[in-house]
C-alpha cells in the first residue's frame, strides 16, 4: 500500500548489555521513549518492517562488501552476540522472502543493492527489535548500508537508497514500516567509548528533524569523523529514513548516556 | 595486508560456531590458517588485546573477540589503554584514540 512508519533509533549493545550502570532514572526515560516508538509503530499496523541497519561484521565483510544490501529470506535469526553479553535471548525472527524479492526489484531501479536469503542479526537490529518488538510479532526485512569498512558509499547514495525504499514501499499492497538505526556521534569499541559529541548530536538531529536535505548531505566522512567519531558514519541509515519519509521529524528522546557508550535517540518521523 | 588476515580471523570467530569450537581445543591451530605476522600471531595468542587495538584491528570485531574471551568491558578498555602507553599510538584503521590513555572516559 505504502509507507506507514518511520523512525530511528540507537542501537549500541550497551543499551541492554549493560543497562543497569546507567542512572536508572536516564536509563526508564530512553526507554519510555523507545516505548512511544513502538506504540506509534504498532498503531500503524505495519505487515512488514524494513530496519536499516549498519551491520558490524554478522554479514558482511572486506572480502566482499556491499555498499547496500536488503534480506530476502523468510526467516532471520539472532543476535549473533553472546547472549549474556548483550542482555537479549536468541529469537527466530520472520522473514518474507517474496516481499523482498519485490521491494528488492523496485529499489534495483536506481539502486545497485546485494540481496542476501542468510542474515543474522546483531545488535544493530536485536536492540531496536528488543523494545519495538518485545513479543517477536513482526516480519521483518532487514537491509543495510555500510558504515565500518572504508571506503563508503557517499550520503547522497545513501539517500538515494532511502529514496528507493520509499518507491519501493509505495510500489507493494503490504503495509511498510522503516526504522533506521545507528548513531549519532560515539567512538564506540574504544577506549574513547562514552564520548558523546552533543552539541553535533543535536545540531544534527535538528538537521534531520526539520528534513533539511541539503544541510544533511553537507557533512564530510572526515568531519564526521573527527566530531563524531567512525560510529557516527551511521548517519547514513537516518539519511535514508528521512529521504524515505521526506516529513518532519520528532525526537522522542535525547540525551547522552556514556556508559551506553552514545546518544541515546529515539524519534518518529511524519510520512509525506 | 596482514591486518585484514588478522581481522578475517576475528570476523571468522565471531560468526562461525565450530570455528570458534576449535579456537576453543586447539588456537595454534586455528590461527595458523591465516597469514599472519609473528607480532600479530603472538598477540592473537597471548591474547594481548592492547597489541591488536594498536594493530589497528576494527573496534567491532575486537570488542567482540575480547567478549569470546570472557573479559569484562571495563577490562577490555583498559587493556587498550594500557597496549597504547606500551606499543604506541593506534597504527592504521579508523578506531584511533581520540582521548589520553590516561582518561578514563566511561565505564
Amino acid at each position: 500500500m505504502s509507507l506507514v512508519f518511520a523512525g530511528v533509533c540507537s542501537h549500541a549493545p550497551g543499551i541492554t548489555g549493560r543497562a543497569d550502570r546507567a542512572p536508572k532514572d536516564l536509563r526508564d526515560d530512553f526507554y519510555a521513549g523507545y516505548e512511544r516508538m513502538r506504540l506509534a509503530l504498532e498503531a500503524s499496523r505495519p505487515d512488514a518492517l524494513i530496519v536499516i541497519a549498519a551491520e558490524h561484521f554478522a554479514n558482511f565483510f572486506m572480502n566482499n562488501m556491499p555498499s547496500f544490501a536488503i534480506g530476502m529470506s523468510d526467516g532471520y535469526e539472532g543476535p549473533i552476540e553472546d547472549v549474556d553479553w548483550l542482555g537479549i535471548p536468541k529469537r527466530q525472527v520472520k522473514g518474507d522472502a517474496a516481499l523482498s524479492q519485490r521491494l528488492i526489484k523496485e529499489v534495483m531501479q536506481t539502486v545497485d543493492l546485494a540481496y542476501c536469503e542468510e542474515w543474522k542479526f546483531d545488535h544493530g537490529i536485536m536492540v531496536p527489535l528488543h523494545f519495538l518488538d518485545p513479543d517477536t510479532k513482526l516480519t521483518i526485512i532487514p537491509a543495510n548500508i555500510n558504515c565500518q569498512g572504508p571506503p563508503l558509499a557517499p550520503l547522497h547514495r545513501a539517500w538515494a537508497f532511502g529514496e528507493a525504499i520509499r518507491r519501493a514501499a509505495d510500489s507493494v499492497p503490504e503495509r511498510i514500516a522503516v526504522v533506521g538505526t545507528g548513531g549519532i556521534s560515539h567512538w564506540p569499541a574504544t577506549p574513547d567509548s562514552g564520548r558523546i559529541n552533543e552539541e553535533w548530536d543535536r545540531d544534527f538531529l535538528d538537521r534531520w528533524a526539520r528534513n533539511d536535505r541539503a544541510a544533511m548531505l553537507a557533512y564530510t566522512d572526515a568531519e564526521t569523523y573527527a566530531d563524531a567519531g567512525q560510529g557516527g558514519f551511521e548517519i547514513r541509515t537516518f539519511l535514508a529514513v528521512a529521504a524515505a519519509a521526506r516529513g518532519k521529524g520528532h525526537v522522542e528522546f535525547y540525551a547522552p548516556i556514556p556508559i551506553y557508550a552514545v546518544g541515546c535517540t529515539a524519534a518518529t518521523m511524519d510520512i509525506a | 595486508m596482514t591486518l585484514y588476515a588478522l581481522s578475517k580471523l576475528m570476523f571468522d570467530l565471531n560468526r562461525d560456531d565450530a570455528v570458534k569450537g576449535q579456537f576453543a581445543q586447539d588456537r595454534e591451530a586455528i590461527v595458523a590458517r591465516y597469514a599472519l605476522t609473528e607480532e600479530e600471531r603472538g598477540a592473537v595468542l597471548k591474547p594481548d588485546i592492547g597489541l591488536l587495538y594498536v594493530l589497528g584491528v576494527n573496534g567491532q570485531l575486537l570488542m567482540h573477540y575480547a567478549g569470546l574471551l570472557g573479559i569484562e568491558w571495563s577490562d577490555y578498555l583498559q587493556r587498550m589503554r594500557d597496549g597504547v602507553k606500551m606499543h604506541g599510538p593506534v597504527r592504521a584503521g579508523i578506531y584511533a584514540l581520540t582521548s589520553s590513555p590516561d582518561e578514563k572516559v566511561a565505564g
